[in-house]
């Protein structure tokens, strides 16, 4: 099953590393894993996606908890929340599919952020699902470069996540 | 006060009341050593490599209730420490390590004697910090003692640059420490412990089975006492040794790989299962899955959550400081009036005895060889069971932990988790010192000795007069019965050649060394070591060759599917 973990820990030197370095000496999987400062500056907050059965992904709360610098942790995606993620996507924009790819980025509700004569670069955002279907409505071959954030995440409604 | 980085650590070391420290000195740590060397409140140890200073904190803080304190340069100085650290990590040992680093100016450039030491340590630590600025000194010290010795305790190391032990600020040594991101569990849910306390009290088949936790959290007392007022059998895993006295009648023996028939029978068998301190680990319950083929309602209680439903699923979780969880429990029950059914308790001991009856532990006692488990049981005569004991890793380890039967809690310091071979005499010096005047055993092989031999010349140094128990087989005895049974017999590089003379040795190093050939020589021998109260004596004891630990539980197998000793 795919989880999505949210965690606040504190933003000091080596947290991040001690995170991942725990997923990859328990050979726990990551699919994503974001992470930048709250609100407060002492704070980061970090949302990681991994796959894995109840059980192991009981154990990597756990063991997350265990790690001083883990202030809270939180799977998400036992209730409901929601997830976006940010793609920035370079393509070859020339000719007559210039005009398809402006369309394609309205429909999936992209914005062109940069505009050669040749190229575009298009944001998007949405959940991964979405981005995946984006990439997949236009042609491959115009496609020059992506770049994806990785998931993040929050709880809906009163499901708050804060010290 | 205006104080050196240095001066600060002296003084946090003061303030914590550290009476030793274990180390080695370098370039990155001089400013410490100079601090040191003004003072005589700190007594510094100094081994002859580093593993030995942390194995040697180590012991010093299990035989304790005490941290133990480690002392190295960089680079090398922790590359070698690493060893010492894992194990302590492995074990649950609360350790502060401070390991010098080079100036903070050159890290990063590939310095002399550099190594990212809060990366190379950080998977076995249960925390790390590199202190960048002087300020941080006495903050990162409080809070690395308080983290070694709260919540489930472990190793802390503290890394600290070159010119920081040189830069100066004020000093005052917090009085305490809050984190918001560290709080561990004390009090046990009352609720979960109610159920708890039905569930035992409800019990037809109950078994009790203690780990390491119960000896880290001194609950021995505590725990002893519930059992006797439950009358349920009990068992202690090799880590958990001591937490229950072993000569009593509810004791059934160590589980385990190596533990006894009826301990792993009736650990299988129970229906009600409280587990204290332990971790249902590997070498404990065997094949995970085939422990689950038997239905058993099962209690654990742990300070460490994430120990609970790791590799058996729980029904009783409890988290909790197990002192505490303890108390609550005996409030309870005595609140009840009430006491388990005594006609089923009296059927399923009779069927305790009757895996008793097997004499699982039966060796040949006529043999003209001598048998290694002869040597412990005439050590624990010898010593009338109050010694502290300390091992290597193989047989002569689970010999120790079969034959010995501890009474009392930290006495026996083994290295459970880890396994490490070289781990007896270093941790021996570390129980020496915190024990002047009691006796210590360092139990031993002629592999494992040889991996911190070197530490003969610390013990010199200190006058540290420990008994070293030499099982000597001239093999890697437990490589070689993995061999004999599942390898054909095939004995690739398990021989030990070309051995030194061991009483020579010892000599060299200024001791007193003896060699043993004869079974009918053992208790003599034992007698006249411990009879030099200031010596340290090295027992050579040439033992059967081929003997094997049994019982035995193959890797992978279930727990009740044991190997026994042939028929004698």
């Amino acid at each position: 099953m795919r989880h999505v973990i949210s965690l606040l820990l504190e933003n000091e030197a080596g947290a991040l590393s001690r995170v991942s370095g725990l997923f990859s000496a328990r050979a726990y999987n990551i699919e994503s894993l974001t992470v930048a400062p709250t609100e407060d500056p002492s704070m980061s907050r970090m949302t990681i996606v991994s796959i894995g059965s109840d059980d192991v992904i009981e154990q990597i709360t756990k063991q997350l908890n265990k790690l001083i610098e883990v202030v809270k942790v939180v799977d998400i995606s036992e209730a409901a929340h929601i997830e976006r993620e940010l793609m920035l996507i370079k393509v070859r924009a020339t000719g007559k599919d210039r005009e398809e790819m402006k369309r394609m980025s309205d429909i999936f509700r992209g914005r062109i952020i940069d505009v050669t004569e040749s190229t575009f670069v298009i944001e998007l955002t949405g959940n991964t699902a979405k981005l995946d279907a984006f990439l997949e409505a236009i042609d491959r071959s115009l496609i020059l470069e992506t770049v994806r954030t990785g998931v993040c995440g929050i709880g809906r409604g009163d499901r708050i996540l804060k010290v | 006060m205006v104080l050196t980085g240095a001066e600060i650590v002296i003084r946090c070391l003061q303030e914590e009341k550290v009476d030793y420290v274990f180390g080695y000195p370098g370039g990155a740590v001089l400013f410490i050593y100079d601090e040191l060397f003004k003072q005589d409140k700190v007594r510094h140890v100094l081994v002859r490599h580093e593993q030995a200073a942390v194995h040697a904190a180590d012991g010093y803080a299990r035989s304790t209730e005490k941290v133990g304190v480690a002392l190295v340069t960089s680079g090398p100085g922790v590359t070698n420490a690493v060893t010492g650290i894992a194990t302590a990590y492995m074990d649950s040992i609360p350790l502060v390590i401070i390991s010098g680093q080079v100036p903070t100016a050159a890290i990063g450039q590939d310095a002399f004697q550099e190594v990212d030491t809060v990366g190379i340590t950080r998977p076995c630590v249960k925390h790390n910090i590199l202190v960048k600025d002087v300020k941080d000194v006495a903050p990162a010290l409080k809070k690395a003692f308080y983290l070694a010795k709260t919540g489930r305790p472990g190793p802390v190391l503290v890394d600290i640059p070159k010119d920081v032990t040189a830069q100066k600020c004020d000093f005052s040594y917090p009085k305490s420490i809050a984190m918001r991101s560290y709080n561990p569990v004390i009090k046990g849910h009352q609720g979960q412990i109610k159920k708890a306390v039905q569930l035992l009290l409800e019990a037809q088949r109950p078994m009790v089975y203690t780990g390491g936790g119960v000896i880290l959290s001194d609950a021995a007392e505590k725990l002893t006492r519930l059992v006797k007022i439950l009358g349920f059998p009990c068992t202690n895993t090799l880590m958990g040794l001591g937490g229950y006295p072993a000569t009593d009648k509810q004791f059934v023996g160590m589980l385990g790989m190596h533990g006894t028939y009826e301990a792993n029978m009736a650990m299988q068998y129970c229906d009600v299962l409280l587990a204290v301190g332990a971790r249902f680990d590997d070498r404990v319950i065997g094949n995970p899955a085939h422990f689950a083929q038997v239905a058993r309602k099962i209690i654990h209680i742990d300070i460490d959550p994430s120990s609970i439903s790791k590799r058996v699923k729980v029904d009783v979780p409890i988290v909790g400081h197990v002192p505490e969880v303890l108390d609550e429990m005996l409030r309870q029950i005595e609140a009840t009036g009430e006491r388990p059914n005594q006609e089923a308790l009296a059927a399923w001991w009779k069927q305790i005895d009757e895996w008793r009856g097997r004499d699982c532990l039966k060796y040949d006692r006529k043999s003209p060889i001598i048998k290694p488990q002869m040597v412990v049981e005439k050590l624990y005569e010898v010593t009338k069971g109050d010694a502290f004991v300390t091992t290597d890793v193989g047989q002569h380890q689970m010999w120790a932990a079969q034959f010995y039967k501890f009474d009392k809690p930290r006495r026996w310091v083994t290295s459970g988790g880890l396994g490490t071979m070289g781990f007896g005499l270093p941790a021996a010096m570390g129980v020496q010192l915190a024990h002047p005047g009691s006796p210590v055993a360092c139990v031993t092989g002629e592999a494992s000795i040889q991996m911190c031999i070197q530490e003969l010349s610390t013990c010199k140094q200190y006058r540290l007069p420990i008994k070293i128990v030499n099982l000597n087989n001239r093999y890697l005895g437990m490589v070689r019965q993995w061999q004999e049974f599942f390898h054909g017999n095939r004995y690739s590089e398990s021989y030990m050649d070309a051995l030194p003379d061991f009483v020579k040795l010892a000599e060299a190093y200024g001791h007193v060394g003896i060699r043993v050939e004869n079974p009918a020589d053992i208790e003599g021998a034992l007698r006249e070591a411990f009879k030099r109260k200031n010596d340290l004596v090295f027992l050579d004891f040439l033992v059967d060759q081929t003997e094997n630990v049994y019982p035995m539980v193959q890797g992978g197998k279930g727990l009740t599917e044991m190997i026994l000793s042939e028929e004698l």
